[in-house]
């Protein structure tokens, strides 16, 4: 990789809180949808499938956006040869530590957003 | 490690500057930062001052709030009890929790912070002196009006969380008021203070400290109040709201009016649970900065860190509503929000496994604040345990408002919070005065206080779970509770008599005790640098930074800062200075000048503290005069402290390095400031939005069928109007940009116009259409719209009138131009707030 990629300006905080950002909306679509569904559209032992459904569709997306950026993550943790702690005062361990960083931050949002979609399974209806 | 190149990473000065510069260097610095003297002492901006007295106001409120609990516990003391009456004892719980989380929890991080971040980050002070000296302000004017209501037997009556309809029908007296506008006061003050911690932060550390070296503690910071920002503003609308239906009867939450009381727990919530991570982040950072000294190494885990603090920061708002799983909301909400508690343990358990290991790693050294953290590590884990425990709703079904849920709540606090504050105070005394407090005291009150705490907290989770509520006054005899209650009051008592040992050794004379040797504990991190007595500059001059510990790794470090071997060894003008440098890599951009001693936020705090505490007695001319006054005194401390042009365009700030002394726009601190304060009033915004559809959703009528505005007519003239004015804005920037006068003036009248012709128009839409917001919550909530996005449009007026004045008064130009860059932006967020109240009043009605 050429010294231009390690420019300051290449790199933000934004791509570091991208995957719990994903997981925000996530849990705000699911969150949403099923208040909705279950006060305006059916009764209280109506049936969730539409909302199972939509929220199988929320996750999956909500997945492949945090699977990117943890993938983006990875890529930039290992860049070089250089290793854990990233606590050089180098552009290149800075990287690295951003990069680190967002790997970690996709797995727990990965994870956390799993979570959410098991309400999906376990419940069937509005009750 | 890679060789570094001269240019890119400075070294010190090769040589030690003459003697009699240092000396010369030295004076002008500790001339120009000392505090005034006498009653001018007041006037004080520093951040070592101010972070001061909001700490030790913070912790006398903290002491009122414990005094408050050791009566609660003698009432309880056994059944039958009438050491106080049912009403004084409701007053006291709410006070008492109001206190101990509005007025200790969240002021004490903010004010820690404030004193010890620019140490940390070997900055001079923080980037907006005079905020932090406001929020100070605004917080002791608020607490002491709120601490005082119990006097006057005025105090609210329905618990810190001030559940309507307990708190609107059935509590007309004044107490509600004092809490909904007190706090509302109160939060202002968090959020300015949350604003200069972000900007400090991201802005003001010192040259090549990168992202990847930044302290732990200023990442927890920086979480903590970004979370300030999208915490307290739900709040601040919920309390706009339900103050408006106690003094105006607009039926929010009142059910007869289509309100929903549930809306409250919402908002309430919504802020309520992330305040609890918001107390608990800073506080364990303090582990985080005490940890790796006394285990003599680098903490375990940087990395897992940071992603434990920012994993909390964002999964703590999805818990709300685990607060009210007895509310009957569906399962699968229930469920979400359960996952959501589920989740949040996963980046907790992470901060406390990389403190272990860094401290296994090691080889701890004894000491007072070490032996707190041992405290805060077993108190803090078992109440997380039955945190994860009350996460599960079919538990929390059996808990929700018994005491158990009061003994998690103190577990999770004391021991998350009070404990490591306490770690902090010991570690960091002598950085404020020069001398330690004393071990053999420290000692003895831990024990007292971890003793006394298990006894009066463990205690609780038994008589919760054999049913006792909690915010009872007494309880009958023969159920079980009597024993347990007498245990935890006298459990109450040991944990009071540490926490006054605590007291007397800060306040005890300390005339005769030696002064701490310099880096007592052999830190690594730049907040010890100091020789003691610490002086009032901050840092002698602003090092480069290779580490994250730099006391431990950069060789010399010590006799470099002192010899005025890096940036900013002088103050050659008399002026307060530190540099400004990007988020990323801490690149140098700006030498910033900082405002010295003024009384003016004081003035600011008492005219703007004056609308709150009048409106609370719904008096609202002088309340509205007072406000007027308030904003009279803000533009002025504007006009006279803020975007001064400087004499020159750089200055040399050593090394070889020449910054700029004024940036406007993206590139400087003020406009940050705007922004990030647009994004907390934004979403205060988002909140009434979301009351709008809240109501839309549980009622099958909404907008009523027999609802006869606002229409679309005025409510699209109001915005075609609001955003021609933003539009103007932009052309009076650029105008003002080419040197064009008469454009700029032209252009900004236009945008005035405009402004206020778009806020009628917004007004005109429910008044012409005989909307009465008394009658039903639909009228009112779209008054409330209205009115807020029309109260914008004259802000927005105001800031232009000011422009208009700066540039007639030469005091700002084609190329000084910070106050119209920061003037559209703020325009930038009114133009949103039109097109979203616009979209929703007229246009979803049209298509529900």
């Amino acid at each position: 990789m050429t010294q231009q990629s390690l420019a300051e300006r290449k790199e933000s905080l934004w791509r570091l809180i991208a995957s719990p950002t994903i997981w925000a909306a996530h849990f705000m679509l699911c969150y949403v949808t099923a208040a909705i569904w279950c006060a305006k559209y059916v009764a209280r032992t109506g049936t969730l499938e539409p909302i199972r459904w939509a929220i199988l569709v929320f996750t999956a997306v909500a997945l492949v956006g945090i699977a990117w950026n943890g993938w983006d993550g990875y890529r930039r943790h290992r860049f070089g040869d250089a290793h854990l702690p990233h606590d050089d005062d180098t552009p290149a361990d800075r990287r690295r530590f951003l990069g680190f960083a967002t790997m970690l931050l996709a797995g727990l949002s990965g994870v956390a957003v799993i979570y959410a979609a098991f309400v999906a399974i376990v419940f069937r209806s509005c009750r | 490690m890679k060789p570094k190149t001269p240019a890119a990473d400075p070294e010190p000065l090769p040589y030690e500057p003459p003697q009699e510069l240092q000396r010369a260097q030295e004076e002008r610095l500790r001339e120009v930062w000392a505090a005034p003297k006498g009653w001018k002492y007041w006037s004080a901006v520093n951040n070592t001052e101010v972070g001061v007295w909001y700490t030790g106001a913070a912790f006398l409120f903290f002491l009122y709030g414990g005094l408050l609990a050791l009566i609660m516990r003698l009432q309880l003391a056994r059944p039958g009890n009438d050491l106080v009456s049912a009403e004084t004892y409701n007053q006291i719980f709410t006070v008492h929790g109001s206190v101990m989380m509005f007025l200790f929890a969240i002021p004490v991080f903010e004010s820690i912070a404030v004193i010890f971040m620019p140490q940390m980050l070997g900055a001079r002070d923080l980037p907006f002196p005079r905020l932090s000296a406001f929020g100070f302000w605004c917080f002791l004017i608020g607490g002491v009006f709120l601490s005082g209501s119990l006097l006057f037997d005025a105090a609210p009556r329905g618990g810190w969380f001030m559940y309507p309809p307990l708190t609107s029908k059935y509590q007309p007296g004044v107490g509600a008021d004092m809490w909904l506008l007190g706090f509302s006061f109160i939060e202002i003050a968090a959020i300015a203070a949350a604003v200069e911690l972000i900007v400090g932060t991201l802005k003001c550390r010192p040259p090549g400290m990168r992202i990847n070296l930044i302290p732990l503690y200023c990442w927890y910071v920086l979480v903590a109040a970004a979370m300030v920002l999208f915490a307290f503003p739900p709040l601040i609308a919920g309390s706009m709201l339900l103050e408006v239906e106690r003094a105006f009867k607009w039926p929010f939450f009142d059910p007869a009016g289509g309100g929903d009381p549930v809306l409250w727990q919402h908002l309430f919530w919504l802020f309520g649970h992330p305040e609890v991570y918001i107390i608990f982040l800073p506080s364990i950072a303090i582990l985080a900065m005490v940890i790796p000294t006394f285990a003599r190494r680098p903490i375990v885990g940087y990395s897992w860190i940071v992603l434990a603090a920012v994993g909390t920061g964002f999964i703590s708002f999805g818990l709300w509503v685990h607060h009210m799983y007895t509310t009957g909301l569906p399962g699968v909400s229930l469920g979400l929000f359960s996952a959501a508690s589920e989740a949040v343990a996963i980046p907790t358990g992470v901060q406390i496994f990389c403190f272990i290991a860094t401290m296994a790693a090691g080889r701890v050294a004894r000491s007072v604040p070490i032996l707190y953290v041992f405290g805060t590590l077993a108190i803090f884990v078992l109440g997380g345990l039955t945190g994860v425990m009350i996460a599960l709703a079919s538990f929390d079904f059996q808990a929700h408002d018994t005491f158990f849920v009061v003994g998690h709540l103190h577990y999770v606090l004391i021991g998350g919070a009070v404990f490591p504050i306490i770690a902090g105070l010991y570690y960091w005394f002598p950085l404020l005065k020069g001398k330690k407090l004393s071990d053999k005291l420290g000692k003895i009150a831990f024990w007292f206080m971890f003793i006394g705490f298990n006894i009066a907290f463990l205690p609780m989770h038994f008589t919760g779970l054999r049913g006792m509520p909690r915010r009872v006054f007494t309880y009958p005899s023969n159920l079980g509770w009597d024993t347990l209650n007498l245990v935890s009051t006298i459990g109450a008592f040991i944990l009071g008599i540490g926490i006054a040992i605590i007291v007397w050794d800060v306040v005890r004379p300390k005339k005769n005790d030696p002064m701490s040797e310099r880096n007592p504990w052999n830190a690594g991190t730049l907040e010890w640098v100091p020789k003691m007595p610490p002086e009032a500059w901050g840092i002698r001059t602003i090092p480069e930074i290779d580490s994250r510990y730099p006391i431990w790794d950069q060789p010399n470090f010590l006799r470099d800062v002192d010899q005025g071997r890096f940036y900013l060894p002088d103050a050659e003008e008399m002026e307060r200075e530190t540099i400004v440098t990007s988020p990323i890599d801490a690149t140098p951009q700006q030498c910033l000048r900082l405002p010295g001693p003024s009384f003016i936020p004081l003035l600011a705090a008492v005219t703007i503290g004056g609308f709150f505490i009048l409106g609370t007695f719904y008096l609202w001319m002088p309340a509205i005069m007072s406000l007027v006054a308030g904003t009279l005194v803000i533009c002025y401390w504007l006009w006279i402290g803020t975007a001064k042009i400087p004499e020159k365009e750089e200055k040399d700030v050593g090394l070889g390095l020449k910054l700029p002394l004024y940036e406007s726009g993206p590139s400087s601190v003020g406009w940050w400031a705007v922004l990030i304060t647009m994004l907390a009033i934004s979403t205060a915004f988002a909140c009434l939005i979301f009351a709008y559809f809240f109501y839309w959703t549980i009622h099958p009528d909404f907008p009523p069928e027999n609802a006869t505005g606002p229409g679309v007519l005025w409510p699209s003239i109001a915005l075609a109007l609001i955003l021609g004015s933003w539009g103007l804005g932009l052309l009076a920037r650029r105008f003002n940009s080419a040197g064009k006068a008469g454009g700029y003036y032209g252009s900004t009248l236009g945008a005035i116009t405009l402004a206020l012709a778009g806020g009628a128009s917004m007004l005109a839409g429910p008044w012409l259409t005989g909307l009465d917001p008394k009658t039903h919550v639909y009228p009112a909530t779209v008054w409330l719209l209205c009115i807020w996005t029309a109260g914008h449009a004259v802000v927005g007026v105001i800031m232009h009138l000011y422009c208009f004045a700066r540039r007639l008064a030469g005091k700002m130009t084609a190329h000084y131009d910070i106050e119209i860059h920061n003037v559209v932006l703020f325009w930038h967020f009114v133009a949103i707030t039109a097109l979203v109240t616009v979209l929703t009043i007229a246009g979803f009605p049209l298509v529900k």
